[in-house]
């Protein structure tokens, strides 16, 4: 249990002391932000859909968590080139528990990231409804983190070096942020378009999000709860493995 | 407490450790001897359970170390040949995260901690960043993290490589004390010959991944017909100057090679 503590507390240490990271990683989304709340929400409104901020916040969120929850996978790779995992894998702790305290580390650094989207949201007029739906978003936005986490780091046991990781990745995080509704409606989208878009499991983040932060779901909320609980569950199966194959 | 049988290592076409036995008793400080590219460090990682051998048998007190990973863990630790630290934290997290992962007992840690960097002289500076530090403050503290608790078996991969006279002295009769006090058996390598003449019971010299010389310091002396350990060393691997061969830990180089 406490070498899960500490593995987890040092990822949190890390990532406050890389103030350049936190404050870089925040330029997109508040791009984003800006760009498609401003540039596309007079449409939004003329079509009928009611306030695009309202809508886009949550799918901006998404975005930046799964950004930060992947590219923490790129940790194992650097820990790889520094030497510090060879320090934990010849460790008598069970490689289980060093890829859970992994996990939750970078899972608490995506969802801190996450946190403070939103806070930065609040700026431009983004409003939640009270203080329980702020809770169970955070509940959400740390099952989005853990799985994307979980996904980084099965991905980053699987290469070597980081010039490959970061080329799978960007090939990876485009299509999984624009096709999961984050910055539109899934009403009266073509049947095939909606079936590639069922099959990505960001979908049910963004959807719970949008649920609790603003109450515009498409799908049930135990419905997104489910089968981003079942994702979880699968990830985890698969990245401890992968990790625990893994030779330095 | 370490039985190595008829241990191959094959990296793609090239290989690394070729049908290597040998026997370390308990409480024996053997010094594991070849130049550069000689197949030390691949030896050590199988020993250590960090790579998977292609073929032959390892006992590590009583432990398979490819099988048997969780109980041979608990029974080793390691001074590795590279950097194995966090240089984004301090030196004392460093020793902290090390006396979790190795299960130090928590009213022991802090005292632990102190003590050792105090050997090597980091005390005073042991809320410092790693990445600030020199390469031989570096070495030090992956010295004082490998000897924070105290295994049965201890491997040092070239522990005390560009660290000053006084400093490996100073470390080597710590790692003597060790061994004496708490009947450690020490394995370990090292590119100063005098150093394994003077601490090693025992000294086994391999060279293109096979042992060519086993015996004490003395033996392999007289077997040679040398004064010194060192001139005795050359005249058993030639003058030839050695590259070091790509292993699994190149990783960079060897991707950029296929593409």
């Amino acid at each position: 249990m406490e070498t899960i503590y500490i593995l987890w507390l040092r990822q949190i240490k890390k990532y406050l002391r890389s103030k350049s990271r936190i404050i870089g990683s925040l330029g997109q989304p508040v791009l984003f932000m800006l760009a498609l709340g401003y540039g596309l929400g007079p449409i939004f409104a003329k079509a009928g859909q009611g306030n695009y901020l309202e809508f886009l916040v949550p799918g901006i969120i998404c975005m930046s968590i799964v950004f930060t929850a992947i590219f923490s996978g790129l940790e194992i790779i650097w820990d790889r080139q520094f030497g510090f995992l060879k320090e934990m894998l010849v460790a008598p702790v069970s490689r289980l528990e060093i890829m859970v305290g992994r996990s939750l580390g970078g899972a608490t650094v995506a969802s801190i990231q996450g946190l403070i989207v939103l806070a930065l949201s609040f700026l431009i007029g983004f409003r939640i409804g009270n203080l329980w739906h702020l809770l169970v978003a955070i509940i959400f936005m740390f099952m989005i983190s853990l799985l994307f986490t979980l996904l980084g780091t099965g991905i980053a046991c699987l290469l070597k070096d980081y010039n490959a990781f970061q080329l799978i990745v960007n090939f990876l995080i485009m299509p999984l942020v624009f096709l999961s509704g984050a910055f539109f409606p899934l009403d009266d989208l073509p049947k095939i378009f909606l079936k590639v878009i069922s099959f990505n499991p960001l979908t049910y983040g963004v959807d719970a999000l949008r649920g609790t932060l603003s109450g515009l779901g498409h799908f049930a909320l135990w419905n997104d709860f489910s089968i981003l609980f079942i994702i979880i569950i699968v990830f985890t199966f698969i990245s401890s493995y992968l990790f625990s194959k893994i030779e330095a | 407490m370490i039985k190595v049988e008829k241990l191959i290592k094959k990296f793609k076409n090239f290989t690394a450790v070729n049908n290597v036995s040998f026997d370390v008793k308990a409480g024996e400080i053997l010094a594991f001897l070849g130049p550069n590219g000689a197949g030390k460090t691949t030896t050590i990682k199988m020993l250590t359970t960090i790579l998977q051998p292609t073929s032959g048998k390892i006992l590590l007190n009583g432990f398979d170390p490819s099988h048997e990973q969780d109980k041979a863990r608990h029974s080793f630790g390691i001074v590795f040949q590279d950097a194995s630290l966090d240089e984004d934290l301090t030196a004392y997290e460093n020793m902290y995260i090390h006396a979790v992962l190795y299960d130090i007992p928590s009213r022991q840690r802090k005292k632990r901690i102190q003590n050792l960097l105090e050997f090597v002289e980091l005390l005073d500076r042991k809320e410092e960043l790693v990445k600030n530090f020199s390469g031989g403050m570096k070495r030090r503290l992956e010295i004082a993290k490998g000897l924070l608790h105290h295994p049965k078996i201890l491997f040092l991969d070239e522990p005390t490589q560009g660290l000053d006279p006084q400093t490996r002295n100073h470390i080597w009769q710590y790692i003597k004390k060790m061994n004496q006090e708490e009947k450690m058996t020490v394995f370990f390598t090292t590119h100063y010959i005098e150093e394994a003449d003077k601490i090693a019971d025992r000294v086994i010299v391999v060279d293109n991944g096979k042992i060519i010389s086993v015996g004490t310091p003395e033996e392999i002396k007289k077997q040679t017909n040398k004064k010194n350990l060192e001139e005795a060393f050359i005249s058993l691997t030639g003058r030839e100057i050695r590259d070091e061969k790509p292993e699994g830990n190149m990783p960079v180089r060897m991707r950029v090679r296929r593409r």
